[in-house]
């Protein structure tokens, strides 16, 4: 699989913030999560992806080129939905739409009309009195109208009802059927991400902590609860974090076989994505 | 086919994935030539990462069950026949190897073994 974008050493300096020379890649038919507590960085890295917020360093290429030198062509081939939307609240979504659409070489009306069709949107409706959901799934069909092979995301599911974001989850995945699609989103929802991604990206404070396959991270890693007695200099290494109490110890481990292999009388059970994400922050907040 | 994912099972993912794939192949449940299901779709409906399905397909194919052609699919192997007996004899022949350990370390000799086999095959042939 190719890779679609790639981050080598991204920095910016802001005001209280900084990007830690950020690296990771996106391949190609792959549905990556980007994770990460508030302020952690999430949304500062799309921004920059984007050229919205001009990087200090590093580089950033999109389909093999670099993103500064071939902006406009690249961005035709990218859809993106942010966070807060920029839509102008006195418009209807026709006048935004208007807006937006001739600055993508193949914008295509057919597809924005049968999507506003699905989602029971009204185009002489003013954007102001659009719901939350309703928010997203018209930010959605702008994004997915010119026929995007990447589609980019910050906190799209933040704010809305279960439904509509199984909803969301649900086209995501009908976006992927079609070969050479790629799905970068940020979320602080993790659960959104047990089902639908393949590939998880975890930043903490400006740097990536954690870049790999979905599945292979929630079979190595690893719940473990025992006596207190089985933790010793060893066996505490293959800890991330551990909490003990007078009853017994809990703790997350990324090394489940040397677990298996080295204290018997465990109790090892699954992670979820949340357990996995906290047990490295918090991991790594002890080191500092 | 049936496949089935145990959250609770300490094996990978795309190990269970790939054994009960193998062993619908080896029953037969698949037919030589048949289409199997796209990567994406087989993520799709057992809800893992299409990394994880396209590492058992990867694998299966080296192993010769399947083979892949670009752009159509993947398909059982027509000349999976001779490596399915091959795979079936070997797969009897690790649990007689199991038997035969048991039976050394319990002290049971060559003729005992011999004749419990005897009497499972009688059984077989009366009911």
């Amino acid at each position: 699989m190719n890779n679609i974008l790639e981050l080598t050493d991204l920095s910016k300096e802001l005001d209280h913030f900084r990007l830690n020379k950020v690296s990771f890649s996106l391949m190609e038919g792959c549905i990556t999560g980007f994770i990460g507590v508030n302020g952690s960085g999430k949304t500062t890295t799309i921004k920059t992806i984007l050229g919205l917020i001009l990087k200090d360093g590093g580089s950033i290429k999109l389909f093999g080129k670099e993103m500064t030198e071939h902006e406009r062509d690249l961005k035709n081939r990218i859809g993106v939905v942010l966070d807060e939307g920029y839509f102008y609240d006195d418009m209807t979504l026709k006048e935004m739409k208007n807006i937006i659409s001739p600055a993508y070489k193949s914008w295509d009306e057919d597809v924005f009309v049968s999507y506003i069709k699905r989602f029971n949107l009204s185009l002489n409706q003013k954007i102001s009195t659009l719901s939350k959901g309703m928010r997203m799934k018209y930010a959605i069909t702008l994004a997915l109208s010119h026929h995007a092979d990447l589609l980019i995301m910050d906190e799209p599911t933040s704010g809305l009802d279960p439904l509509v974001r199984s909803e969301l989850m649900d086209l995501l995945l009908e976006f992927m059927k079609e070969e050479g699609k790629t799905v970068f989103f940020s979320t602080h929802m993790t659960s959104d991400l047990d089902k639908i991604a393949d590939m998880l990206i975890l930043i903490d404070d400006g740097k990536i902590l954690l870049s790999e396959e979905k599945d292979q991270l929630l079979d190595t890693h690893a719940i473990v609860k025992g006596d207190n007695k089985l933790l010793n200099e060893q066996t505490r290494k293959l800890f991330l974090v551990l909490r003990e109490t007078a009853y017994g110890f809990e703790g997350v481990t990324s090394k489940k076989s040397s677990v298996h292999q080295q204290m018997s009388d465990v109790l090892i059970e699954k992670p979820t994505i949340e357990d996995i994400m906290l047990a490295y922050i918090g991991g790594s907040k002890d080191a500092i | 086919m049936k496949i089935i994912i145990k959250n609770s099972s300490d094996q990978p993912l795309y190990q269970q994935i790939k054994d009960q794939i193998k062993a619908a192949i080896l029953r037969n449940e698949l037919a030589e030539g048949e289409l199997l299901p796209s990567i994406r779709s087989l993520a799709n409906d057992l809800q893992v990462s299409v990394l994880t399905t396209k590492r058992v397909y990867t694998e299966l194919e080296a192993e010769g069950f399947i083979t892949t052609k670009a752009g159509k699919g993947s398909y059982v192997a027509t000349e999976s026949q001779e490596l399915l007996a091959e795979s079936k004899r070997y797969m009897v022949e690790s649990k007689l190897t199991e038997v035969w350990e048991m039976a050394r370390e319990l002290g049971i000799n060559k003729d005992e073994l011999y004749s419990m086999m005897d009497l499972l095959f009688e059984e077989d042939e009366q009911a």
